[in-house]
């Protein structure tokens, strides 16, 4: 779906977002919620300067909209591969926008992620994953790397990826494996302005994500794990 | 892979320790963990490693180990990738004196 | 001098640990004996670690009670999986009920591991989460790198997500490794068989120019333990001004260096006389080189 028909969607009563280029920021009324969007589209590999942009619509929601629950829409093709990015400390930049969206969490404003269309690998884990909760629509792409790639950096025969990629959901790309690993909240189906009205309203209070992988089957050990060594005791 | 599994009885059984792991799991390399099996009476060593059908090799190199050291009530757990016998043993030595040198 | 300096670039995890913190105080958390090993690498005929790459535990800093987790650059390039995340994330949420002095980050990673990617992509935003969320509680964490496979994708913005960095020149930070951009983009837009030009790009020296890393430290465990207690204090502050301020620097950097092409035009650009030596220098000698010309 394209972000315009999306927006229409989300907020059958209107909105202001406004698009600058792969990025776009505003706020649509959500019931008798105002909600801040941020967001881009086209893939946008997330380089530097989105980067960048993407935290200052944040700390500009904070600033001047207290309070008002933050929607990343973020379309990614994943971070963008360059020397100069690099060379300019890219990872420095998205830990600032995941700083910010702390900043905005700890005031009391909700975040909340929508993959729309494409999420992948670093570009995720900088935008939507970030987020309290992230939800999806059916025909995301959620991936870190195709299966052929990976054949090719981790040198096991692609087939071998096929076969178990059907009874796993720990490498291959899709949605549904992001949902029973507990990273996506939700798949949005049907009316998507009360998708985000139900979602708003059901909040997680705290990082779930494990829980549900273990609930799901999809990712058993994490939450275990997490909580003995966070509880064994020690000499 | 491929799992191998040795057994010997009889030895000196060393003074009770906490587990020790010695070494990393990396290509050409193996780790080592040493843990207290008190009362066993024997020196179990359980072998994972990458590289299938060289297990008349382990039983030497596991052979010889056990002929220096001669311990008892111990269970010895290695992952491998694909080390040669040389640095085997060297590694299962370095494991042993961790392992005791911690009674120090 | 060098024959009393221990070389934290060839150290094991365990070994950093136990160099770095107060003699014999580390208490390891879920250890090897636990055989907490990838349910997702046997499938594919790849070893495991009893340890899955990472030790974590309890120690003592300068007399001072600290929580540390150590990644093992040999076992995969230190990439995260399952487990490996989950044990991170556990022993910075402990440190919610602890509250330690610090938490001590001893970071070696490539990044997501690509055996279990989705596990391990999912898993680095929960150390990212649990990381913020210890910086709020008021307790800092600090990273120590200067491993040989650096610090790189997801483990590159935790690194960044966190209080403070000590690297060595040794030490590497990003986010692509060269190989990744040369594999996907062509040597042309980054040689990764140039080693010059990889370290000056995300090497230890550019880093802490940049005010990506705040020290800059001889490759050796003592110094890094040095630098470490002397950033016991830090207080960690996640307001609106800081992170105002954060957003003016990164900004800044982007007007000032945005096209510059290479390190060395940053560091002329920096006003740094002979840019071109800093690589040939010992750490004083390029912290004196340097004194007052970072960005």
């Amino acid at each position: 779906m394209d972000a315009r028909t999306l927006l229409e969607q989300l907020f059958p009563a209107g909105h202001d977002v406004r698009f600058d280029g792969a990025f776009f920021h505003g706020s649509g009324r959500s019931g008798t919620t105002d909600i801040a969007v941020i967001g881009t589209v086209d893939a946008a590999p997330i380089g530097v300067e989105l980067a960048l942009a993407l935290a200052g619509a944040v700390l500009d929601t904070v600033r001047r909209h207290p309070g008002r629950p933050i929607l990343l829409a973020v379309d990614t093709a994943g971070q963008r591969l360059s020397h100069r990015d690099e060379l300019l400390g890219i990872n420095g930049y998205m830990a600032h926008l995941a700083k910010c969206l702390t900043l905005a969490r700890n005031r009391g404003h909700k975040v909340l992620g929508l993959v729309y269309s494409k999420a992948v690998s670093g570009g995720f884990l900088a935008s939507s994953l970030l987020a309290d909760a992230c939800h999806a629509l059916p025909g995301a792409e959620v991936m870190v790397m195709n299966l052929p790639a990976m054949a090719r950096v981790t040198k096991i025969p692609l087939e071998k990826l096929q076969d178990l990629s059907r009874s796993s959901p720990v490498f291959a790309p899709g949605v549904a494996n992001y949902v029973a690993m507990g990273a996506v909240e939700s798949v949005w189906q049907g009316n998507l302005a009360e998708a985000l009205a139900a979602a708003l309203a059901g909040m997680p209070q705290h990082d779930r994500r494990r829980e549900l992988g273990e609930a799901r089957g999809g990712r058993r050990l994490a939450r275990p794990v997490a909580a003995r060594v966070r509880s064994d005791a020690l000499a | 892979m491929e799992t191998l599994r040795f057994e010997y009885l009889g030895g000196t059984p060393p003074a009770v320790q906490a587990p020790t792991l010695t070494g990393v799991v990396g290509s050409g390399n193996l780790e080592v963990l040493v843990e207290a099996a008190p009362g066993s009476g024997s020196c179990v060593i359980e072998i994972t490693t990458a590289a299938v059908g060289f297990g008349h090799i382990w039983q030497a190199v596991i052979d010889d180990f056990h002929a220096r050291h001669g311990l008892c009530d111990l269970r010895i757990s290695v992952n491998d990738v694909g080390a040669t016998p040389a640095v085997v043993s060297l590694r299962l030595d370095q494991a042993i004196e961790t392992f005791l040198g911690d009674a120090a | 001098m060098n024959a009393h300096r221990h070389s934290y670039y060839e150290a094991g995890a365990r070994e950093r640990l136990h160099g770095l913190l107060d003699a014999g105080s580390f208490r390891e958390l879920l250890g090897p004996a636990e055989r907490m090993t990838s349910p997702h690498l046997p499938p594919l005929d790849a070893p495991v670690a009893f340890d899955d790459g990472v030790v974590v535990g309890r120690g003592r800093l300068a007399g001072r009670s600290v929580l540390a987790g150590a990644q093992e650059g040999g076992f995969n390039g230190g990439a995260v999986g399952e487990v490996h995340g989950a044990k991170l994330t556990g022993l910075l949420e402990r440190a919610l009920d602890e509250r330690p002095a610090a938490v001590l980050l001893l970071v070696e990673s490539g990044g997501v591991r690509l055996h279990e990617a989705n596990a391990g992509l999912i898993a680095v935003s929960e150390v990212m989460r649990a990381v913020l969320a210890v910086r709020s509680a008021g307790i800092p964490v600090l990273v120590l790198d200067g491993g040989q496979f650096g610090c790189f994708g997801g483990m590159g913005i935790v690194a960044r997500c966190c209080d403070a960095i000590v690297i060595s020149e040794e030490g590497r930070l990003g986010l692509s490794g060269p190989e990744v951009i040369e594999t996907t983009c062509g040597v042309e837009e980054f040689d990764s068989r140039d080693r010059a030009l990889v370290w000056r790009t995300v090497g230890g020296k550019h880093r802490y120019l940049l005010g990506e890393a705040d020290v800059l430290v001889a490759d050796d465990i003592g110094a890094f333990r040095e630098a470490a207690i002397r950033l016991l204090d830090t207080v960690p502050d996640l307001s609106l001004d800081a992170l105002d301020a954060e957003h003016g620097r990164l900004a800044a950097r982007l007007e000032r260096f945005g096209t510059c092409r290479d390190a060395l035009d940053i560091w002329s650009a920096l006003g740094i006389g002979q840019p071109a030596r800093l690589p040939l220098l010992d750490t004083d000698e390029f912290l004196t080189a340097t004194a007052d010309r970072r960005a």
